[in-house]
């Protein structure tokens, strides 16, 4: 039922905005007040989700490696899956959010003839890697719309994604992309029992927004026409403070534009706030040197301690009139300490 | 401790890059669409307006594969008139590159039509071999 509820509660908020651009009053609200709100939840959501993150204690390093820790010379580390130092760290971060390493790994289980398989599973990482270029693509690209001059960044990014001139106006490829990456991962939940078992109703909520978003884009640009001179000029408005919504914009823009809204202002109370939070990972930020190195508990309350050392002065001579052996050898001092510590 | 510094700056960062259009300079000069010369000479275009601010580019490679393909050069106007199937002639006959299409072209970011990989400009040809 999850899939369902979630899907329709995308298509009410896509039947709203449709709704919406039918009425003056509906295209004021969603062209010069929602987008404004949706920016200061999405704004405000997400820095305080990482000032929650900043305040919680990290006393120890805790990272999950996946590799030969630093050891002797000889022995060849691990220096990105196991970094001991903070380069390390940086490299194996910047592995996990451009390339995704660890979803790299994923696996397959099987049972074949009795025997527990696990194979190489590269669909998930492949179409999760796809969707987030494209979609960071599809993102740069929007800047166009916010941006007078429009830069060279974002005019040549527009080219290399139209780069087969396929139709006019032509093909982005980020488009294809998205929507074929977003489809198999939404299929991926309904076809493997034990993924839809677990799937709850964020899961499904997050694919279908970004599926909504994507088709009625396509549907603006490919099918529909839409007017771009007009929504720049919205787009502009909205940026200088000064929003004015122009007539001649179909209500499948306005359909577009609130479900944009809708994945702001959704996007740090969920489960797609993962988009700062993996910079936060303690499994995979911190450096692995708990060996070499000695992290004290920063509020580790000073404890009253009696080490054996000192027990030992302290009883000493009346050890070795009772005849019990000692361990610190007559007046080794400092050296004898270090050793029983 | 001490990484809460690095939280900070990537987070400023990140929110700087966010709000970008607000604090762009140009954004609050220049928000209206751009001033487009239109053609002295005729008032009707091959197609209502709106539908050519659309679907012009739609257009222009049906003509093209119409012309290049089938060597169909007669287009029959919603209002019953015959225009020749031409960019050269028909659209830049009235209708200038830089002062028309170029201005609504940079303005919305649409930098790469290929039009003038085949085409060239006939005003800017005629100032040119002018010496």
């Amino acid at each position: 039922m999850n899939e369902i509820y979630a899907l329709l509660v995308v298509l009410a908020i896509a039947a709203a905005g449709l709704a919406g651009g039918q009425m003056s009053f509906g295209r004021i609200a969603l062209a010069e007040v929602i987008p404004y709100a949706a920016a200061i939840l999405f704004l405000a959501g997400f820095c305080w989700r990482i000032m929650r993150w900043a305040w919680a204690p990290v006393p120890f390093h805790i990272p999950v490696t996946c590799g030969q820790q630093k050891s002797f010379r000889w022995i060849r580390a691990a220096k990105i899956d196991n970094p001991s130092t903070q380069w390390g760290v940086l490299a194996r971060m910047a592995a996990e959010i451009l390339l995704f390493r660890s979803l790299f790994r994923n696996s397959r289980a099987q049972i074949g003839g009795g025997w527990l398989i696990l194979s190489e599973s590269g669909a998930l990482w492949l179409s999760a890697l796809a969707f987030h270029w494209a979609l960071l693509l599809i993102l740069l690209r929007h800047l166009r719309l916010f941006l007078e001059p429009v830069p060279a960044f974002v005019n040549a990014l527009e080219r290399l994604d139209s780069f087969f001139q396929l139709g006019a106006p032509p093909l982005y490829l980020s488009d294809v992309v998205v929507i074929a990456a977003l489809g198999y991962l939404l299929i991926r939940r309904f076809r493997d029992p034990a993924v839809r078992f677990i799937s709850l109703f964020t899961d499904y909520f997050g694919l279908f927004l970004l599926l909504a978003i994507s088709v009625t884009g396509v549907l603006m640009r490919y099918f529909t026409r839409i007017d771009v001179l007009n929504v720049k000029e919205l787009a502009l408005g909205l940026a200088a403070m000064r929003p004015q919504a122009p007539q001649g914009l179909g209500p499948i823009f306005f359909a577009h534009l609130l479900l944009v809204c809708a994945l702001a202002s959704y996007l740090p109370f969920s489960k797609l706030m993962h988009m700062g939070g993996i910079f936060l990972s303690p499994t995979r930020n911190l450096a692995n040197n708990s060996r070499s190195r000695r992290h004290i508990n920063p509020w580790n309350h000073p404890v009253k301690t009696h080490t054996y050392p000192e027990w030992e002065k302290e009883f000493r001579e009346k050890l070795q009139s009772a005849g019990i052996p000692v361990e610190i050898a007559e007046g080794a001092g400092d050296a004898g300490n270090a050793r029983t510590n | 401790m001490r990484d809460r510094v690095w939280i900070f700056i990537g987070l400023a960062v990140f929110v700087a890059a966010f709000t970008a259009p607000f604090w762009h300079v140009h954004a609050k000069t220049s928000a209206r669409q751009p001033d487009l010369v239109l053609p002295a000479n005729q008032k009707e275009c091959v197609a209502p307006a709106s539908t050519m601010r659309d679907a012009h580019m739609q257009m222009l490679l049906n003509w093209r594969e119409d012309v290049v393909r089938r060597g169909d050069r007669r287009y029959v106007a919603f209002d019953g008139k015959v225009y020749e199937k031409s960019l050269t002639h028909t659209c830049l006959g009235c209708h200038s590159k830089a002062a028309f299409c170029d201005r609504c072209h940079e303005y919305s970011g649409v930098s790469g039509p290929y039009c003038w990989n085949c085409h060239s400009d006939p005003q800017a040809t005629v100032t040119r071999s002018r010496p």
